[in-house]
């Protein structure tokens, strides 16, 4: 028995944590497609609504597709810790031969692979209705791509704080959404920047300041909600 | 090799002390049998031993380290097997044991993943996911990384729950050649268990 396993290294611990929440996601894709056409429903209301005025939609094209992508990110933030949580696999998690604080990184680049990249690959797609050129969705794509992995960050702060709190949905999105306002700002601010002919870089470098630094302290934020969560 | 100790404990559940002064040891070879009444601080104690609750006075140690210092490698030397089952519905068994032994840092291969089923009894459930077993069932898939993990510390929350008469022997027979060969045992239990009683310790809580 014992003498015939293997040891395995600190990062291959690691991926077994990433791929263990993409495997379970994929075992229940309609919770992670749900999200997905949520962003692309609500994104084209927005057309649908305003009318064909192409001047009008132009301009609230970047705020709308970020504000989109904000809530569709909200919607899947409870799931993050919540199973874990209520099978007592949270327990085992924490109890494992790694720092939590990487465990949950791991989790956090699974929640994000599972509902941020699918929105930076589709809003290129949705912004086509919005009559963005080709440069403005270029941008628009790599905002998104800077500052989604921020809101999943950012997120499992909101989303450990809130676990086994009743009514924790709506606590998530109180708490959580005014956070967000930075990182709106900026994902917008880049692609107005384009659209009045300016350079995005400012919005682009400051979004990835946000990630850099939501790296370094989300996690560890998370990890010690988490250990009081469990207790 | 290993040493558990723990030197004048106190732990209180919002205004109430469950228990206050305990100090204990135990080292490989020995079993300890925590005994007390519902509400007692069974749970309580355990969870504190693993790290997970923490005590609101005395140090728990680990070969003469504190275990919150330790942090993580304490954590890896414990299998703890708590009141809910840790096993993920939308897994199979299989796949919820190499995740489990994973987490250990130990890697298996689904050949000794269904050796530990076949253990506990469920190899025919193997490859389902875990939501459509019984209660029971769960219970001995959570139970079967008793077969697979070598981590010098046991600590099991009411093991022989929800296991029938057969279970319970297998049970006791596997934690009696553990504790044997040097592993090291804390468990609580409604019913008394049937350990040797040169291998078991008590500790009543009231």
């Amino acid at each position: 028995m014992a003498e015939t396993n293997h040891h395995i290294g600190a990062l291959y611990v690691l991926y077994r944590v990433f791929m263990r929440d993409i495997r379970v996601a994929w075992r229940r894709r309609s919770d992670i497609t749900s999200v997905f056409f949520f962003f692309i429903i609500a994104a084209s209301l927005f057309p649908l609504g305003l009318g064909a005025d192409p001047k009008l939609l132009h301009a609230i094209a970047p705020s709308v597709l970020w504000v989109c992508a904000l809530l569709s990110c909200m919607l899947s933030l409870p799931r993050m810790f919540a199973a874990d949580y209520t099978d007592g696999t949270l327990e085992q998690l924490i109890m494992s031969n790694q720092p939590t604080l990487l465990i949950v990184l791991m989790k956090t680049l699974a929640h994000w692979v599972l509902s941020g990249l699918p929105l930076v690959l589709v809003a290129p797609l949705i912004g086509l209705q919005f009559d963005l050129s080709v440069n403005e969705l270029k941008v628009l794509a790599l905002s998104l791509l800077i500052g989604t992995p921020t809101l999943s960050l950012i997120g499992s702060i909101g989303a450990a704080l809130t676990l086994g709190v009743r009514g924790g949905g709506v606590l998530i999105a109180l708490l959580i959404l005014p956070l967000y306002i930075p990182t709106l700002v900026f994902g917008a601010g880049a692609v107005n920047a384009v659209s009045t002919g300016m350079s995005a870089s400012g919005g682009l470098t400051l979004l990835g300041a946000m990630l850099a630094l939501s790296l370094v302290f989300a996690p560890l934020a998370a990890s010690i909600s988490l250990k009081i969560a469990v207790e | 090799m290993g040493l558990l100790a723990v030197n004048n404990l106190q732990c209180i559940r919002g205004e109430r002390t469950l228990f206050e002064r305990l100090t204990f040891n135990v080292s490989s070879g020995q079993l300890l049998y925590v005994q007390g009444d519902n509400g007692s601080g069974k749970t309580t104690l355990l969870r504190t031993l693993c790290g997970l609750s923490q005590a609101h006075e005395g140090n728990i140690s680990w070969n003469n380290q504190n275990i919150q210092t330790l942090a993580e490698d304490y954590a890896g030397q414990v299998l703890y097997i708590g009141h809910l089952a840790g096993i993920k519905e939308d897994l199979t068994a299989v796949e919820n044991l190499q995740f489990s032994a994973s987490l250990a840092g130990n890697n298996i291969s689904r050949a000794q993943a269904l050796g530990a089923l076949a253990q506990v009894n469920i190899a025919r459930c193997a490859d389902l996911p875990t939501r459509v077993l019984s209660q029971g069932q769960k219970r001995r898939v959570a139970l079967a990384r008793l077969w697979l993990q070598n981590n010098p510390l046991w600590i099991l929350d009411e093991p022989f729950t929800a296991l029938d008469a057969a279970a319970i022997t297998t049970l006791t027979q596997h934690i009696e050649s553990y504790v044997t060969s040097g592993g090291i045992v804390v468990l609580t239990s409604h019913q008394e268990p049937t350990f040797d009683s040169k291998l078991m310790q008590r500790l009543q809580l009231n």
